[in-house]
């Protein structure tokens, strides 16, 4: 081990130019090995066939598989990944701002609690928390019990296996993460520029809108984000709460994975719904970097 | 309070913790009724949880998560801790390209990260599911978690305590491993526990690097939740619950979640 300048306000202590290998070379070729590596197969298979015996073959590499994505009939599969994961983004931020708002302007000394309150459910398993979902929305379950014991219905109504359970689990599991970036960009915003709105004789709402909104636009651009991906690319919600009929492209992919052998069409599946989240990708990893790595 | 909110604001917001918290709280509560088949409480019974113990299928799913997240949480810690260490530590050419590099797992959606490691464990080396399969797809999603906390605490360290400690004769070597080592542990345990908790309920990318002989416990949930809800389901829900806020609080205890809460912007187990 190289020693290190014992001088300089800087000095890397003992992490000279070995040091520097030891400490970032694993975790790198391990990403390297383990994250892009399989990312570059997955598109490479995605250009290829199966064979007679079904398994994956390159020799006539070609756009087979993007077009065959591209068929009407997914379309509408299309269609209903985008707009479960649209509504839920909308409800998202639009539930989400005033509790993020709330915190800021009045969380007082108990902001991280309540914050740390948001994320405990969130960080508790998807799976359960979608499961619980299920056994309160079901035919039997809490909502429709409640709704024959107070006389309101006979029948149980069918809430389960819906469009509205896909969208209410959806939103359930992905507001945190709305919140989280919506708090931070209000709790950076100064007081103060709202309170000059006021004196130049704004109204409440028009302070919000001509001030705080655009101020905190950068934290809402972040939600949105944050929660369309994660919507978009989730099959366990669609699954469990959307029942049979209810067909998403992830559910289609996930499918073809654990089911057919159809691996380089889900392959293409799987890089078309990548790409689509791609450029929310690339846009989010700008801000996550600025939000998570400042520190 | 800093000052005074609308009551319909107050009101909204008590109602959005209520809905957070509400199925949790009914799952809990409906592991503990006699009732079978409808949610109408019949009365108290711990009989699901003795259940647990007699299902050597749930015991074979527990015993497979618990390697999956030993190895996960071993491996993810050292290469995580390095990482998070050398990021705040080095100022080198190709800082941002990690930083990139450490932040993509965690946007990506998961269920590209376990397809693509399906394609690639299957394509490149024959192998079609198995608790190493799994444990290392873990390893990859734990890693950037670990080197985050990790990173914003050694980023936060006084430099002058490493200093002052050679001023007062220790070596390099001495000087970090008494001083600076001693200060990142905390980070670093509430990283191994973070990772514990992704690790020991991950579903969407255990799912596809799964085989015969590896059912971790979100699988089996998973698989008998869609065979037909059942009470001991309820139970195991509850204990899994139990364990990850456990790991969760410790994490949060050390240090985890600190600062503007900068590391829980995203959940890979959702994305």
């Amino acid at each position: 081990m190289t020693a290190a300048p014992a001088s300089g306000r800087d000095r890397p202590a003992i992490l000279g130019r070995l040091a520097g290998a030891v400490l970032l070379v694993p975790g790198v070729v391990w990403l390297a090995a383990f994250f892009l590596v399989p990312l570059a197969i997955m598109v490479v298979i995605s250009f290829g066939a199966l064979d007679a015996n079904g398994h994956v073959t390159l020799a006539n590499p070609g756009f087979q598989n993007y077009q065959d994505a591209l068929q009407p009939e997914y379309v509408r599969v299309v269609w209903n990944s985008l707009y479960y994961a649209l509504v839920t983004t909308i409800l998202s931020i639009a539930i989400g701002y005033p509790i993020a708002y709330w915190i800021s302007r009045y969380g007082g000394r108990r902001k991280v609690l309540l914050l740390i309150l948001v994320m405990l459910p969130f960080w508790t398993s998807y799976l359960i928390r979608t499961y619980a979902w299920m056994i309160i929305l079901r035919d039997n379950g809490i909502v429709n019990s409640a709704l024959q014991a107070v006389g309101l219905t006979n029948e149980p109504i069918e809430i389960l296996n819906t469009d509205f359970a896909v969208i209410l689990g959806m939103t359930y599991g992905f507001l945190p993460f709305a919140i989280l970036p919506l708090y931070v960009s209000i709790d950076r915003l100064d007081e103060h520029l709202v309170q000059a709105g006021r004196d130049l004789y704004a109204s409440g709402s028009q302070a919000f809108i001509h001030v705080t909104l655009p101020l905190t636009m950068p934290g809402i651009v972040a939600a949105a984000l944050l929660t369309f991906i994660p919507a978009l690319g989730d099959f366990v919600t669609p699954d469990l709460l959307g029942g049979a009929q209810t067909t998403t492209i992830a559910k289609i992919v996930q499918v073809i994975f654990t089911s057919g052998r159809d691996w380089p069409g889900g392959s293409a599946l799987g890089f078309l719904l990548m790409i689509v989240t791609l450029g929310g990708t690339l846009a989010a990893l700008r801000t996550l970097r600025r939000e998570v790595l400042a520190g | 309070m800093t000052g005074r909110s609308s009551r319909w604001l107050t009101a909204f917001v008590i109602a959005i913790y209520a809905f957070l918290f509400a199925p949790i709280v009914v799952l809990i509560i409906f592991s503990f009724d006699v009732s079978k088949r409808t949610f109408i409480w019949l009365g108290f019974t711990t009989d699901w949880y003795g259940r647990l113990f007699a299902n050597q299928d749930l015991q074979d799913a527990l015993w497979v998560t618990i390697q999956v997240a030993a190895i996960a949480v071993v491996g993810s810690t050292i290469l995580g801790s390095l990482l998070g260490l050398g990021l705040a530590r080095l100022r080198f050419r190709g800082a941002g390209a990690t930083e990139t590099l450490l932040l993509l797992p965690m946007v990506t959606p998961e269920i590209i990260m376990g397809i693509s490691l399906l394609v690639f464990f299957a394509q490149l080396f024959n192998l079609n599911g198995s608790i190493g399969q799994i444990a290392i797809a873990h390893v990859t999603f734990c890693i950037s978690y670990v080197a985050i906390t990790v990173r914003a605490r050694a980023a936060g360290l006084n430099p002058s305590l490493e200093e002052a400690a050679r001023d007062l004769g220790a070596s390099a070597i001495g000087a970090f491993r008494h001083v600076t080592l001693p200060l990142l542990a905390p980070a670093v345990a509430a990283g191994a526990m973070l990772a514990f908790a992704l690790s020991f309920d991950d579903l969407i990318v255990t799912s596809f690097n799964a085989g015969v002989g590896s059912t971790t416990l979100p699988i089996f949930i998973y698989s008998s939740i869609k065979f037909g809800v059942t009470p001991q389901i309820n139970a195991i829900s509850t204990i899994i619950v139990a364990v990850v806020s456990i790991a969760l609080f410790v994490a949060w205890r050390l240090g985890a979640f600190r600062g503007d809460l900068r590391n829980v912007v995203t959940d890979p187990e959702a994305a």
